[in-house]
């Protein structure tokens, strides 16, 4: 198989990770809704929590997003 | 990535230097990283010099300003590791408006993000790895490698789980390097690619273009978010060092 037109593939699938991420920050913002519905004087604190959790999540679809640019433009 | 006769979207991460010194083999050339650098540094620098001159016990608005920085990141250490956070109050608060400003200065028209190379991402997690790691076995000596056994287990399952720790603790300067990097890489790329599109679609272009307006707005919250994500993984792992769960 052609190196390039491997390398397209190989970049395509990596970026099937991001939907783990997908699956979590919906996860992260519904817990964060229930958290507030059921008590809405703890909404500051728990956004903070909401926030950190963002963006670790956040960071695993990067993860698979930069495993799929090493692999399409690395040598 | 270049289209024909276009320019690829990753330009903006060229680094150009700007006065070419080399010493011996070595370039070590000021570029525009550098330079982005040093703005960064007397940007902050003022905003807390200017800021706290008149030192009001009623704040004007700048002073306000500088008064919730130092606090927010005041307010962070003691949440996070408790009184003896206070010691760690410059390192975390020089970390934090360093990422912080690397991250909004590359948003100004024609900047560039020095916080969008792995490189100086990878400096600044492996300085705080290496300074944490240090910090803990100089509080703890040996017994800091109690660290790597999770608290409540059967000694029976330590050579499976106490491997899995050791890694991934080593992963901590990755994750925060590359965290912090592929979000600033992806924001402007981004920003690039749709960028592209509002030329080439003409009329149309209002759509993209309406897209980058918000996006550049999200990037902004980014830019914030990054750096505090940096700085609280910054104070939970003085945290762990210091207090070994």
């Amino acid at each position: 198989m052609d190196l390039a037109a491997a390398k397209v593939i190989g970049a395509g699938l990596a970026v099937i990770g991001v939907i783990g991420s997908g699956v979590g920050i919906g996860s992260i913002f519904s817990s964060f809704i229930s958290a507030v519905g059921r008590n809405p004087a703890a909404r500051g604190d728990v956004f903070t929590m909401t926030m950190l959790g963002f963006a670790l999540v956040e960071a695993i679809a990067l993860y698979a997003l930069v495993i799929a640019l090493v692999i399409l433009f690395g040598t | 990535m270049a289209e024909a006769g276009a320019h690829s979207p990753l330009h903006v991460f060229q680094i150009e230097p700007i006065v070419p010194i080399h010493i011996g083999r070595y370039d070590v050339s000021f570029t525009n990283s550098a330079l982005l650098m040093v703005i960064a540094l007397v940007l902050t620098t003022l905003f807390l010099v200017v800021g706290m001159r008149r030192q009001a016990l009623v704040p004007s608005r700048w002073q306000s300003l500088a008064e919730i920085s130092y606090e927010f990141i005041a307010n962070l250490l003691r949440d996070t590791i408790g009184n003896e956070g206070k010691r760690y109050f410059p390192i975390v608060f020089t970390i934090f408006m360093f990422v912080l400003f690397g991250n909004l200065l590359g948003l100004m028209p024609y900047s560039f993000t020095f916080t969008s190379h792995i490189i100086v991402t990878f400096a600044l997690a492996i300085c705080v790895f290496i300074a944490v790691t240090l910090l803990g076995i100089a509080r703890h000596g040996l017994h800091f490698t109690t660290f790597f056994v999770p608290p409540g287990v059967s000694p029976a399952l330590w050579p499976l789980l106490i491997p899995i720790e050791i890694i991934s603790y080593l992963s901590r300067p990755i994750s925060l390097s590359v965290r912090l990097f592929a979000n600033m890489l992806a924001g402007h790329t981004l920003l690039q690619v749709f960028a592209g599109f509002v030329g080439a679609l003409g009329l149309f272009g209002i759509l993209p273009l309406a897209f980058v307006v918000a996006l550049t707005g999200l990037e902004f919250l980014i830019a914030f978010l990054q750096a505090y994500v940096f700085t609280i993984l910054t104070c939970l792992y003085i945290n762990d060092a210091l207090h070994l769960h």
